[in-house]
């Protein structure tokens, strides 16, 4: 049998144990001092909700909790419309190659550029253009991110659609759009919901192109959280952390266990 | 009959290759109302390319086709009162047996009720009025066959086109489907286009049949025709086994070929009548096919041929042997 | 069927791009060779100052002298960028490795398990390496209760630290394209070698690593990109003396006020990027297949 079931090399589970503890430390670390009632975040003093109660008082992270929930479903929403275009347009077009070499580098760039590049000169050129939108500038920004993210579950199940579907259904009195909107689209529904999924995390895990662009009052969480470190962590901090690793983990799990039901 | 298809001097060339390729090359064609007619060759020959410019699929590259007098060439495959059997039968996974079937006539916008009572009546064509509810995913292949063939047809087309639908199928169930689309065509008098590389299937099944050779129309004619007086050597052996011989074997001029089906020979003149060409030559071999048993004859010019008589004589290899052919079976064509 | 006219779909792909991406990378690169104004912003005239402040510091009477300052950022940066992924490597070969030896079914779970540290909040897990490492953090608190040590350990706000947020932050990006490897590689090239009286080590080492350097660089590739213009963990755990050229970017444009020069090291830590990605590309088949 050609799979690597059962071939051992000594030492590597071991390895392997220690990377997923290494992974997984951190994370729990957050969590399990989200519960702690001391001042003193890694102090432990007792179990309690008291973190996350001043978390919930502290007007400065509230805001920057609705702030992200703003930017997160408008990028969301509009990250996901254009990828799908996008898509669409890629994988079933007819176009130069030109075209699809430019589309394809336009689509990866942001993937490959640090953000902190595109995080500054973001900031450069919405100052030169006089964009003042507020949270709007910041929404611009994460929509231009969002979308590559978006794209890649989208594109990889128009990948498994065979164009025989689209075909049979203009071979039967189908216009295009209707084509698409009856056969193509519902099956495409699993690589929305993906890349949606998907769009909306990066959106709400940005940190440094956020905290570059967003003019004041118009902090999310991340940006919120990272201040208020600078000047000293605090339970109400940790709670935060807490919840906005929480939302993470949760997304990621219903993305996963969205697509398994797909693929059933 | 008349005239229901007409394929006026189409070409159709591929361009996005490293080289062009003409997948349909200034072909033209008339298909009759009512005909089952196939289209039949070896893969590669443009059979498939045909019947999605027909359906719209494809775009000709000049060309025009015409449907009852109408000429289609520009309209889009959803504004064609044709509709195509898919290789794949591409039925739509997300909608049951039911929607499927009503799809066609959902887009054309028919009213509710008129959709159901069709959509009840395929079913009843095709025998699976129990599995309406049911969705693709869940039938065995030839059920979904006939799916596809029901979305097709309950739609009444003016043509319908199969692209090598029963390729899929296993032999019992092939046959079977034969028989069954051979009935449709019958009763439902829609113009069948069936696409095939199997010369059995185009053989027992079609009214003509078109075979195509790189793009081109090889020949055009009834399955009587095709077999016995095949227009090329390339007809000829692409359908069933066929020999060809030096003339000077039979006697003939030497200058031409001639050629012959193994079972139109006859064994040591056992029925020999007057008119009948005779050849003799060396048994060299014998391979038993259950319903026949082919001979392999070496004849004196190192030339080999098999033959398939209809009584098949006990004989042992190496032995002698002199087989005739009556002159009317002779095939001469181009080469 | 295909698209007879794609152009429309695509058009406001191009157009959000085009103007909020390219645009703004565009005037990156021009800004970089322009003058620097007093209070943050560029003065438009042509400049080479951007770049030369690489080696050329002006000292305290404005006289440009050279400086190997930010050079030793420079090399610091793709020191620490080498470490992480040279660690990554040996990290995460052991864990894919794990992973792809283990029976099918279970393998989804361990894909999943990777995976989810990868999409949570940077920013957090950063963070969370603070809770660990500071003075009464997770690790002095169990190394004291041990008995193992009398003082807490300094253990953050040096490049032990960073390096260990480095690592930490792009370990799955390492793990997943060797796992991808191995999940396709032939394994009775193993029993081969066994049978061919090799061990384990002279196993792992003829055959299995060059069956995986594919994904091994791969995985390089995509720890070391990011690495290379890595803020957080060196701002937030690194103290203000670890500087890497992610923090040197983001404080021209804020406290230092020097834009084109932040421009100019944004080009260049662009240009070590792109280079890099070059390399793949010749290298070819082999690490596109393990990226996907």
């Amino acid at each position: 049998m050609n799979t690597g079931t059962n071939h051992h090399m000594p030492g590597f589970g071991m390895a392997a144990f220690l990377g997923i503890v290494f992974l997984y430390l951190p994370i729990l670390a957050v969590l399990v001092f989200s519960f702690n009632t001391g001042r003193l975040v890694t102090v432990w003093e007792g179990f309690g909700f008291s973190a996350y109660a001043d978390a919930f008082h502290n007007a400065d992270l509230r805001r920057a909790a609705v702030n992200s929930m703003i930017v997160a479903t408008g990028a969301t929403i509009s990250s996901t419309l254009l990828a799908l275009m996008a898509a669409v347009a890629m994988h079933r077009g007819q176009m130069g190659r030109l075209q699809k070499q430019t589309a394809y580098t336009l689509m990866t760039l942001p993937l490959l550029v640090p953000e902190v590049v595109i995080a500054v000169t973001t900031m450069a050129f919405f100052g030169i253009i006089g964009l003042r939108l507020g949270l709007g500038n910041v929404l611009i920004a994460h929509i231009v991110f969002c979308i590559p993210f978006a794209y890649a579950p989208i594109r990889a199940r128009l990948g498994t659609i065979p164009r025989s579907m689209h075909e049979a259904a203009t071979d039967l009195y189908a216009d295009p759009w209707r084509a698409f909107r009856h056969v193509t689209l519902p099956l495409l529904m699993p690589g929305i919901t993906s890349g949606a999924l998907l769009a909306f995390i990066t959106s709400l895990d940005d940190f440094i192109i956020t905290q570059m662009v967003a003019p004041p009052g118009a902090a999310t969480l991340p940006v919120q959280i990272y201040n208020m470190v600078k000047k000293g962590i605090k339970p109400e901090i940790n709670a935060a952390a807490s919840l906005l690793l929480a939302l993470s983990v949760a997304i990621v799990l219903l993305s996963y266990y969205l697509n398994r039901r797909s693929t059933r | 009959m008349s005239d229901c298809l007409v394929i006026e001097s189409v070409t159709k060339t591929f361009a996005h290759t490293d080289a062009p390729v003409k997948a349909v090359d200034d072909l033209s064609l008339n298909i009759r109302e009512n005909e089952f007619f196939t289209l039949l060759g070896p893969s590669g020959c443009g059979k498939t390319t045909l019947l999605r410019l027909i359906a719209g699929l494809e775009k000709t590259s000049t060309g025009r086709i015409l449907l009852s007098g109408d000429d289609i060439t520009s309209l889009p495959p959803n504004r064609r009162p044709v509709n195509t059997v898919f290789q794949n039968y591409a039925l739509f996974p997300h909608m049951t047996v039911a929607e499927n079937i009503g799809f066609g006539l959902k887009m054309l916008g028919r009213p509710d009720t008129e959709i159901a009572t069709a959509v009840t009546d395929a079913l009843k064509t095709i025998r699976l009025e129990q599995l309406g509810t049911r969705k693709p995913g869940e039938l065995s292949g030839g059920q979904q066959q006939r799916v596809a063939l029901a979305r097709a047809l309950v739609n009444r087309p003016r043509v319908l086109l199969l692209d090598e639908s029963l390729s899929a199928l296993d032999y019992k169930l092939r046959k079977d489907m034969q028989i069954e689309l051979k009935r449709l065509q019958r009763e439902t008098g829609v113009t069948f286009v069936f696409v095939t590389h199997d010369q059995d299937e185009a053989l027992s099944m079609s009214d003509r049949i078109a075979v195509m050779h790189k793009g081109r129309i090889a020949q055009l004619g009834t399955p009587q025709e095709i077999y016995h007086q095949p227009a090329s050597r390339f007809v000829a052996d692409f359908i069933g086994i066929c020999n060809f011989v030096n003339g000077g074997i039979f006697g003939l001029s030497e200058t031409q070929d001639v050629g012959f089906r193994p079972e139109d020979a006859q064994l040591n003149n056992r029925t020999h009548k007057d008119g009948d060409l005779q050849a003799h030559g060396r048994l060299t071999h014998i391979t038993y096919h259950g319903a026949t048993t082919h001979f392999q004859i070496t004849l004196s010019s190192g030339e080999k041929v098999t033959l398939a008589p209809h009584t098949a004589p006990d004989l042992t290899p190496d032995s002698e042997i002199t087989f005739s052919v009556p002159a009317d079976r002779l095939i001469r064509c181009a080469p | 069927m295909t698209l007879a006219r794609p152009h429309k779909l695509l058009l406001p792909f191009f157009i959000i791009m085009g103007l909020f991406f390219v645009l703004p990378l565009g005037l990156g690169l021009i800004y970089s060779f322009l003058k620097a104004a007093p209070y943050g912003g560029v003065i438009w005239e042509f400049s080479w100052e951007g770049y030369k402040r690489f080696f050329f510091v002006p000292d305290l009477s404005g006289v440009p002298v050279f400086d190997t300052g930010y050079l030793e950022i420079i090399f610091s940066s793709v020191k620490l960028a080498v470490i992480t992924t040279i660690l990554c490597v040996f990290i995460g070969f052991p864990t894919a490795w794990y992973m792809a030896t283990r029976p099918p079914k279970q393998r989804d779970l361990w894909i999943v398990l990777v995976t989810i540290p990868f999409w949570t909040n940077l920013l957090i897990r950063t963070y969370a390496w603070i809770l660990i490492l500071r003075n009464d953090g997770l690790a002095n608190t169990i190394l004291g209760k041990a008995g193992l040590i009398d003082a807490p350990l300094q253990l953050l706000y040096n490049e032990f630290a960073v390096t260990l947020g480095l690592v930490y932050s792009y370990l799955p990006f390492m793990i997943l394209p060797i796992y991808a490897t191995l999940e396709r590689m032939d394994w009775r090239l193993i029993e081969a070698s066994e049978d061919l009286y090799a061990n384990k080590a002279r196993t792992l080492w003829h055959i299995i690593l060059p069956l995986c350097l594919p994904g091994i660089l791969a995985g390089s590739v995509l720890v070391f990109i990011p690495a290379i213009g890595s803020f957080l963990a060196a701002d937030m755990l690194g103290g203000s003396k670890q500087m890497m050229l992610g923090n040197l970017i983001e404080r021209q444009f804020f406290s230092s006020r020097n834009w084109p020069f932040g421009a100019a090291i944004s080009v260049v830590v662009m240009g070590t990027v792109l280079f890099g990605l070059m390399l793949i590309a010749k290298r070819g088949q082999g690490i596109k297949d393990a990226l996907r």
